[in-house]
């Protein structure tokens, strides 16, 4: 009645269930990230050399990025040794090591929404002669000619100064002010760069790095944001494995560590994700 | 012979024949297969029914006609493909003939219409930019280009010249579409954001109809335009009836 | 799920009885039907499911029927039903899409993108993969469940808001999708909101599949009874195997795409929308820098082993069912195994032959056109073992039969006439014609759904104890035969005379289709006459729940272990665990006193 070889392992096969399963979920996980990777290089090999549309590198903060990559990887020897203290019976250890898990998970994730806030907050202001101004903005800084602007702005198509499409259709821009990124060499600090002023009939386009501002940030906040579920699915499943799911834990132990050990490899796999994607987003 | 009865319409085109014969030839490779099974099939059910055969047997057959007949198919496979199937496409594909010998378009697909345009005398095409599109410039061909004034343009009605081989620049400006005549024994598919060329000679005048072949919304199934294969001489007065586009008579200005 | 250790290795006989007693506490009519984990049960709710998918996306059909038939005048009774129906739900949708009952050729687009997703995706999957697969594998491989219970109803609960969300798209402004079941962007991209309904219900559709897929593939490989070797396994357990594999792999790309086009219709991205588009006559405001052929290829990848996925529970049904009634084993059952698997693999690398027509060059053209051959030569072994196996037999034409060996010349038909598409100079003259239609519905209506319906009157008395009635079944198979030849044989005709599909008149725009466009009333006719005869067997299905013929647990004498169960098999299945001693059809083996040998028969 009971069905076998959920606890121990099957001799012909020398795995139980659930190892099966996880493995053949992160297969097809990984036919799932392999598509968006695919389609990255095809975004990529396909860009523009010139113009806004031109793939942007180093744009990501590398340090931070860098830092992230650590906080997941120091993650993967702390779900590792959570399990190995269960396999010693060792309650206590694997509260400890499973919590430092689940605080790694949070920062990660703490991290990578800063990273996201600094993106929607930067816009490009795309001119009718073909060039680009990039920069930080606060909806103060676009001036209509009636009213202001009340809602976010993402993602404006001008025409003669009069926005064009979506939600602000209609609305007839004045001017912008906005201040430019130090060019490419300077250090952050060193350039003191002051507002500019754009004037509105001369704006094609008005777009903070959000997903819609090209391929790139489209590929990007679609690796990331996929990315970031499993870290917060990874990270549900160990909370429930840290608190109430323990309980399993005095009734049928090598169950327990069964499952937690289910959990450390979807955990290592959305590591593995991470460490394919720092690179490909942040350094090439 | 078989295409025949099952109601090949007629061909048009100078490769039309190999593409016919080769799938007349598949499907007299069908036919025998499905006769030769269908016998097989027939005979074995009335040969072994329970009233007739009570008894079964454990073996069955044991010869082994069905593997040599696997084979055969295979080879006869291997030989379509390796002798029609690939010269076919890479002729298709690689044996462009050279723009001047041939009758060179433009074609904008467009829900739902084909925008077809000539290169008028100067046999260059004037440059386009999307920037420019407007209700009254669909196509958004730039006004300055000396190159286009005198392009011609026409909507639906394609004319060419019999005796030439005709390449077409094909494109769309919104979804994809498929420029298909059947008679000519071609499709392609307009794909917005690619400018795909493709060629084929017409070896008859006529008029012949080009239907959309990829589902572009409400009006694919009356997107149709009219391919009409003149004499020399008639393209000749055809196309210098027609007025350039870019002097305001051809409705693109 | 909630087992407490035993020592798995004993696997000792006593087991199940002592747990057969602890189970009998009674289960709520909600847990035991709804929330239900039994892998039969489950079945059960695929199979509902499916079946009413079935006639719905049956319905659609026979609408468009009438407007391809008549294109234009407007449809007696129904189309005025609709048209309320649509304006009751959204106001001036009825209007739009049905006036009067003229069908308009945005609704006709609806019903179409819409008939080919629901058929595929939420009729014959979740018959061939969910029904099936869930009643009878654990059956056959002597398993008590599947491996994941909970995961099992997850899986069947996902099926069902996506089925719900499908539904619920046909009531939004705009109406259901209408870009195909290909969804080829970009004109998905600049579609109404059914199109974004049609993305979220698909993404619950591929999550309901993929853990169906980890579920299934993991019971075959843990959960097989002792004896039960791989070799062993009955060829329609080998044929889930493979869809599971088809589905694990090949949905997760599409989901991916799914995700894509969702955002670039709600988030402003432009992944497959290229720089430079004109919609309208005005030029579009995305980014642009996007690929329209990544859909596709995306697309396709899921989209070819997809059709396999519908064709091999079929083929692995068909096998159950000729085995059983030619009373012999199957030929070649090494020959039907390797040739399934090879299918399976290859039918990974042939999804470009649906693109044939975008341009391609030499390189890739040669290599897809290989493949897309090579892939037919396991179709042609598979076919000829289940051919030669009828040789020798004693063959019973019971309703089950008719419908495997109706089964055999349709597949036939559908699969060669693949062949010629399959040759890209070819596919210049019949891409996107009726001779596509008619090639794979020759595979999907009167291959899979036989297949299907063969199922189902075969493993019938298993589920209920009960027979279904011949006579009427008989009814069944011969007007369902007779009326799908008359429907896709014609559409041969018109494919060859070069009409195109999609095509909301059904071709009179065009001179060259005047020949054959009257076969669309003779088309219609029989589809509405294949649904006349569907009439008997949803007449015959309920009623023999209750008033079929009774009958023990064998009832056709048949080896498998699912016959080994009790009729209808218990929570658990087994009154004791079966064991496998022997191949799956071991039919009239020579010196027995019985014509049939069960695999779990000791001796
Ligand atoms: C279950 C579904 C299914 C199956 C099994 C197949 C099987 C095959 N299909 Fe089909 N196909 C589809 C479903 C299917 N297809 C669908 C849905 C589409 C359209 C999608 C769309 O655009 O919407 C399509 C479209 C399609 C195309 C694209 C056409 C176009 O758009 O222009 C091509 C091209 O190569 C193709 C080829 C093949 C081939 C070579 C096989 C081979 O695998 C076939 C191999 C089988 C055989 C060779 C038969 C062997 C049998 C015998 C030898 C016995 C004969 C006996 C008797 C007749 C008695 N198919
Ligand atoms: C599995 C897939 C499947 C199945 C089974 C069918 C079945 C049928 N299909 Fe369809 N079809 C498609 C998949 C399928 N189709 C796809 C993918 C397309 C392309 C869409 C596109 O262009 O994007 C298409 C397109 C398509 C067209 C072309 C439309 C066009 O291009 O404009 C036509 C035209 O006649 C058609 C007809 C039919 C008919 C008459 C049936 C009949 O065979 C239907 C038979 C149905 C039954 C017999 C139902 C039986 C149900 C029961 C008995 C229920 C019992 C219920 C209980 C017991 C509760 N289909
Ligand atoms: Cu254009 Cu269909
Ligand atoms: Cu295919």
């Amino acid at each position: 009645m009971d069905i076998p070889y959920t606890v121990l392992p099957r001799k012909d096969t020398g795995l139980w269930n659930a190892k099966v399963g996880i493995w053949l979920f992160l297969a097809s996980e990984v036919m799932l990230f392999g598509a968006l990777f695919s389609t990255y290089i095809l975004l990529r090999v396909n860009s523009p050399e010139t113009g806004a549309l031109k793939w942007p590198h180093h744009l990501l903060n590398v340090p931070i990025g860098t830092f992230n990559t650590g906080v997941l990887i120091f993650s993967s020897i702390t779900v590792i040794l959570a399990w190995a203290s269960l396999v010693l019976k060792n309650l206590k250890a694997f509260k400890w090591w499973m919590g430092i898990t689940i605080l790694c998970g949070l920062a990660f994730l703490g991290i990578k929404s800063r990273e996201y806030y600094q993106k929607f907050t930067h816009y490009g202001v795309f001119l009718r002669d073909g060039t680009v101004i990039t920069g930080h903005m606060k909806n103060e800084d676009v001036k209509l000619k009636e009213g202001e602007v009340t809602r976010y702005i993402s993602n404006l198509q001008v025409v003669n100064g009069v926005v064009n499409a979506g939600p602000m259709k209609g609305s007839e821009i004045e001017h912008v002010m906005i201040a430019p990124d130090a060019p490419a060499g300077h250090g952050h600090e060193a350039a003191e760069h002051k507002a500019e002023k754009i004037e509105g009939k001369d704006i094609a386009r008005i777009a903070s790095y959000g997903p819609w501002y090209s391929p790139y940030f489209a590929i990007y906040f679609t690796l990331t944001g996929l990315h970031a579920i499993h870290v917060f699915g990874g990270m549900v499943v160990n909370t429930f494995m840290w608190g109430p799911g323990t309980k399993m834990y005095f009734t049928n132990p090598q169950r327990f560590t069964n499952r937690v050990e289910v959990a450390g490899l979807f955990w290592h796999f959305v590591d593995l994700v991470w460490i394919f994607l720092f690179p490909v987003l942040y350094l090439l | 012979m078989i295409n025949k009865y099952l109601g090949i319409i007629e061909n048009a085109s100078k490769h039309g024949p190999a593409i016919d014969g080769m799938l007349e030839a598949v499907h007299w490779f069908m036919l025998a297969l499905f006769i030769g099974w269908t016998a097989f099939f027939i005979y074995t059910l009335l040969r072994f029914r329970r009233s007739k055969s009570p008894k079964a047997d454990y073996v069955g057959v044991t010869s082994h006609n069905s593997t040599y007949a696997e084979i055969l198919v295979g080879i006869i496979e291997a030989i379509l493909l390796i002798c029609f199937a690939f010269p076919l496409w890479g002729k298709q594909v690689n044996e462009f003939p050279q723009e001047k010998d041939a009758t060179v378009v433009r074609i904008i697909a467009e829900q739902f219409a084909w925008n077809i345009r000539y290169p008028g005398a100067d046999a260059e095409f004037g440059k386009q930019d999307i920037n420019l599109v407007s209700s009254e410039n669909p196509l958004g061909c730039d006004p300055n280009d000396a190159k286009g004034k005198d392009d011609i343009a026409v909507l639906n009605e394609m004319h060419v010249p019999l005796g030439k081989p005709v390449i077409i620049f094909l494109s769309s400006k919104d979804v994809i579409h498929s420029f298909c005549v059947r008679q000519m024994r071609m499709t392609q598919d307009a794909i917005p954001g690619m400018v795909i060329p493709l060629w084929f000679e017409p070896i008859k005048t006529g008029k012949f109809e080009i239907a959309c072949a990829q589902l572009c919304g409400m009006g694919h199934y009356k997107m149709r335009g009219l391919l009409i294969v003149d004499s020399p001489a008639d393209y000749d007065k055809w196309l210098k009836a027609q007025a350039p586009a870019g002097s305001g008579g051809g409705g693109y200005d | 799920m909630e087992a407490t250790v035993h020592d798995q290795h004993g696997h000792a006989t006593d087991h199940a009885h002592d747990a057969h007693h602890e189970e009998h506490k009674e289960l709520s009519f909600f847990w035991k039907y709804i929330f239900a984990t039994d892998h039969k049960v489950i079945g059960m709710q695929y199979l509902f499911t499916g079946l009413i998918f079935l006639l719905f996306g049956f319905c659609l059909m026979m609408m468009m029927r009438w407007q391809l038939a008549y294109p234009g005048k407007p449809m007696p009774v129904v189309g005025n039903l609709v048209c309320s129906a649509l304006n009751m739900a959204c106001k001036g949708l009825g209007d739009e899409s049905m006036q009067g009952g003229v069908m308009s050729p945005a609704f006709y687009n609806s019903l179409g993108a819409m008939h080919g997703t629901i058929m595929i995706f939420l009729g014959v999957v979740p018959l061939a993969f969910g029904a099936f697969g869930n009643f009878v594998v654990p059956l056959q491989i002597g398993a008590v469940d599947m491996a994941f219970p909970r995961i099992n109803a997850a899986s069947y609960w996902s099926l069902f808001v996506g089925g719900i969300v499908m539904f619920v798209s046909f009531f939004v402004p705009g109406g259901a999708a209408s870009s195909g079941w290909t969804s080829y962007s970009p004109l998905a991209g600049i579609a109404t909101t059914g199109q974004t309904l049609w993305l979220v219900g698909m993404i619950f559709l591929i999550t309901s599949s993929l853990l169906g897929a980890v579920n299934f593939i993991t019971t075959i490989i843990q959960l097989r009874a002792p004896g039960m070797t791989w070799m062993r396994l009955p060829f329609f357990v080998w044929a889930q195997f493979v869809t599971g594999f088809l589905l694990l792999l090949a949905f997760p790309p599409l989901e991916a795409a799914g995700v894509m086009q969702l955002m670039d219709r709600l988030a402003g991205t432009s992944f497959f929308l290229p720089s430079g588009l004109v919609v309208t006559g005005m030029p579009s405001v995305v980014s642009g820098g996007g690929s329209p052929l990544l859909w596709q290829h995306l697309f396709w990848f899921l989209g070819h082993p997809e059709v396999y996925v519908l064709i091999l529970p079929a083929m692995g049904i068909v096998c159950e069912v000729i085995a059983c009634n030619t009373r012999k084993p199957i030929w070649g059952y090494r020959s039907l195994v390797f040739s399934v698997l090879f299918l399976g693999f290859l039918s990974f690398v042939v999804w470009a032959h649906h693109m044939y027509m975008t341009g391609m060059g030499q390189k890739i053209s040669t290599f897809f056109q290989t493949t897309t051959v090579i892939i037919s030569v396991p179709s042609v072994i598979i076919l000829s073992a289940l051919f030669i196996s009828l040789w020798g037999g004693s063959i019973r034409f019971n309703t089950p039969m008719l419908f495997a060996l109706g089964f055999l010349p349709m597949f036939g038909i559908g699969g060669l006439t693949g062949l010629p598409l399959a040759f890209n100079a070819i596919d210049l003259y019949l891409h996107d014609s009726y001779y596509v239609i008619a090639h794979f519905h020759y595979v999907v209506a009167p291959g899979t759904l036989f297949g299907l319906f063969a199922g189902i009157y075969h493993w019938y008395p298993k589920a209920t104890g009960r027979m279904m009635n011949e006579c009427w079944g008989k009814v069944h198979f011969w007007g369902s035969f007779v009326c799908m030849n008359g429907i896709f044989m014609p559409m041969f005709l018109q494919g060859m005379a070069g009409v195109g599909r999609r095509w909301y008149d059904g071709g009179q725009t065009y001179e060259f289709a005047q020949g054959v466009i009257h076969s669309n009333v003779g088309i219609s006719m029989s589809a509405w006459a294949l649904a006349l005869f569907q009439i008997p067997f949803i007449i015959n299905f309920f009623w023999s729940i209750r008033h079929g013929k009774k009958v023990s647990d064998n009832p056709w004498e048949a080896t498998t272990i699912e016959w080994a169960a009790p009729s209808p098999p218990p929570h658990g299945n087994f009154v004791e665990t079966p064991e496998a001693y022997r191949g799956p059809y071991e039919y009239s083996v020579p010196g027995h006193p019985k014509d049939f040998t069960p695999q779990s028969q000791t001796a």
